[in-house]
């Protein structure tokens, strides 16, 4: 489904710090990466192909276009694990027979969010999903380096609380 | 060194649970010079302890030993297996409350005399009212340092506060302000004044919040009179053939069963583990479980009617910079059932850090509908109802099919919402989307009710023992050495959060216990 690229890339799975932009590349080689190499994801246990749906399932179940695909890889590369194969093969069949149901390939082949949201409707019900989007909640979300994006500060008893620091700056009032 | 009580000590109260109200008490007996043995099912964690991080502090002293959960509220279906977010350490949970203290209204003390009967619910007025609790009330302000109390000024409005206020002056609102809270505007009592960090609900790192765990607790400790023994987790209370009260089982950190000889025991679990224990301590005498001749031990369960607001603006609030909690409107904590419900409710600031939004936001939620609205985190202002709910007998605790890790049923808690909490809780929506969009608000949010914080009523005080499992004191009708002194307590929960209230009765508890044990009554 897509070309399959190892220009760049080793076999240690690593993270990088640059933002991915553009569609994933799925290596036949047991990894999947940002198409301008900046960082990729080992599998081990799970295929490429499934990491790279587990990937896509979790931008499209939380989707903030400012954070990049790295957060969500994070989030997800636990399901690459003996304990969660057996899960992940299938409740990705039953992703995929849901995208076919309405004239579609498979779920990754889709192009547009819109319609993969139809797919995952149709299988919100399932373990599976739910699985997949109660992990986020924690995966995604309580990973430190994402709050900058947001603009939340996190920790700030070591730098003496926002007494001094603008707990009341408000000026648009 | 700290004292140590002997096992087969039959001369000590034995107190279970050390918060609100176990903590303040045992704290008050030792200082009139009454032994006492604490038990506490958490750990010891002081403000050097706490992490200013929503999750990692959850893991540290939240209660998540196993509970189950049913009925038709939300909590069941979203987090089945978390009915409460409340602590598990020595302090309890005020460790993690967000400090705002207020007295019930006069008309509160008197539910069903002021509301009359409403259908479904199962009010009740106190055997007692505001005269009686003025003296307590202002004993339990004095303790905890409660600002606009006596002569203690109120903390600075932060944003959060900013836009809140702006917005109910906008709507007409007079009663508006940075609230009465245990959290000093100026040093009080060796706690040093707030730093504006957020993260009240984490545990205060400054210690400018009161909490038990390093006021009452050690104090008592010194006392010479308190032992603590923090880690054991009491699994029933005995009694002799007399029908009295006589000592409990525990296990203790390593999960060896201990019997503490008693004079007099005082449970103080909160809503949940108070009645379980009752519950779990019946005998061929009292086969229904303790205290509970007139059946009401478990039932009549409140978590208040509490529901959240936020709003995204245009430009940045930054809501969770400052004290939390410092900031109410009290125009709508009035009884006035025009608006079409009996009771009222209180609106205070609020703010979750991003991981909490994300998680209590709207639970279950997904897509496009729910990540634009974190997308602008930094631009939301947020706000917190909290109002009288209705007691029902049907809510409440009951012994699961569960067990824990002791072999123990654990409690399920069962809840519906009464018809009364839902015309509140859609009235107070209503009325706080408004106030943001006064502001300019571009978008709101009604936040369902988190895992309940304030939990009320499953011991509830009554005049006659046929209505209730304890009386004026909080001593059980049943068994004369046998005390509540904790949450569980509350006839009815008025519109007010309940820590205050749970305190001073703990003071007024301790004043009435010392002088019975004297005169040799218990």
């Amino acid at each position: 489904m897509t070309k399959i690229d190892r220009k760049g890339l080793t076999r240690r799975a690593l993270l990088g710090r640059a933002i991915a932009a553009g569609a994933l590349t799925v290596s036949g080689a047991g990894f999947i990466a940002a198409p301008d190499a900046a960082w990729a994801l080992e599998v081990s246990v799970i295929t490429p192909e499934q990491m790279a749906t587990l990937l896509q399932m979790a931008r499209d179940i939380y989707p903030h276009d400012q954070v990049g695909d790295r957060f969500y890889a994070v989030a997800v590369k636990g399901y690459d694990a003996e304990g969660a194969k057996e899960m992940v093969a299938a409740g990705i069949s039953e992703l995929n027979a849901a995208a076919q149901a309405i004239g579609h390939p498979d779920y990754l082949s889709i192009g547009w969010e819109e319609d993969r949201v139809k797919v995952l409707e149709a299988v919100e019900a399932t373990a599976f999903f739910q699985t997949v989007r109660a992990g986020l909640v924690t995966g995604l979300y309580n990973q430190k380096n994402i709050w900058p994006i947001f603009g939340y500060q996190g920790e700030s008893y070591s730098q003496g609380g926002y007494i001094d620091r603008g707990f009341d700056d408000i000026d648009w009032l | 060194m700290v004292t140590k009580f002997e096992l087969n000590d039959d001369s000590v109260v034995v107190i279970i649970g050390t918060g609100a109200g176990g903590g303040v008490l045992a704290n008050e007996l030792a200082q009139k010079g009454v032994k006492v043995v604490a038990l506490e099912a958490g750990g010891r964690y002081l403000p050097e302890d706490f992490v200013n991080d929503e999750w990692e502090s959850f893991g540290q002293l939240a209660w998540t030993d196993a509970r189950t959960t049913s009925g038709s509220w939300r909590v069941a279906k979203d987090f089945a297996g978390l009915p409460a977010w409340i602590v598990k350490a020595v302090g309890g949970t005020t460790t993690h409350w967000a400090g705002a203290s207020i007295r019930f209204q006069e008309h509160e003390w008197k539910a069903l005399s002021t509301y009359g009967n409403v259908d479904g619910a199962n009010l009740l007025d106190w055997p007692i009212d505001a005269t009686e609790m003025a003296p307590w009330y202002e004993k339990a302000e004095t303790k905890l340092g409660v600002t606009r109390t006596g002569d203690r000024a109120g903390l600075p409005g932060n944003n959060n506060f900013k836009v809140f206020e702006r917005g109910a002056k906008a709507l007409g609102y007079n009663e508006v302000h940075t609230g009465r809270m245990a959290i000093n505007s100026r040093e009080y009592d060796d706690r040093m004044a707030c730093q504006q960090t957020g993260f009240c609900f984490q545990g205060c790192k400054w210690g400018a919040k009161w909490s038990a765990a390093y006021t009452d607790i050690p104090r008592g400790e010194a006392t010479g009179n308190l032992e603590v023994r923090e880690r054991s987790h009491v699994a029933r209370i005995l009694h002799n053939e007399a029908g009295k009260v006589k000592g409990v089982e525990y296990f203790d950190k390593d999960g060896n069963l201990h019997l503490q000889k008693a004079r007099i025991v005082c449970v103080a679990g909160n809503s949940f583990e108070s009645p379980r224990l009752l519950l779990n301590s019946a005998s061929s005498m009292f086969p229904n479980g303790l205290a509970n001749s007139s059946g009401m031990v478990g039932k009549n369960y409140m978590r208040h009617t509490t529901g959240s607001v936020y709003a995204i603006f245009d430009k940045p609030v930054r809501m969770w910079r400052g004290t939390t909690m410092a900031g109410i409107v009290q125009d709508e904590a009035r009884h006035d059932p025009s608006r079409g419900f009996v009771g009222g409710f209180e609106l205070e600031t609020l703010s979750l850090g991003l991981p909490f939004m994300a998680a209590f936001l709207n639970p279950g939620g997904w897509g496009r509908g729910f990540t634009t609205a974190l997308d602008h985190y930094e631009n939301m202002a947020g706000m917190w109802i909290v109002g009288e709910d209705m007691p029902q007998l049907n809510n409440g605790v009951t012994l699961s099919d569960v067990k824990d890790q002791y072999g123990l049923p654990v409690a399920n808690v069962n809840f519906d919402d009464h018809p009364n909490d839902v015309a509140m809780r859609n009235y107070a929506y209503k009325r706080g989307i408004e106030m943001y969009e006064a502001v300019g608000a571009t978008r709101a949010f009604p936040t369902p009710p988190y895992p309940s914080t304030h939990n009320l009523g499953t011991n509830r005080m009554s005049e006659k023992p046929e209505d209730g499992v304890v009386n004026k004191w909080g001593q059980s009708h049943d068994i004369s050495n046998l005390f509540v002194s904790d949450g569980s307590q509350f006839t009815t929960g008025a519109a007010e959060n309940p820590t205050l209230t749970i305190v001073a009765l703990a003071i007024r508890q301790a004043d009435f216990i010392a002088r019975e044990m004297s005169a040799n009554n218990i």
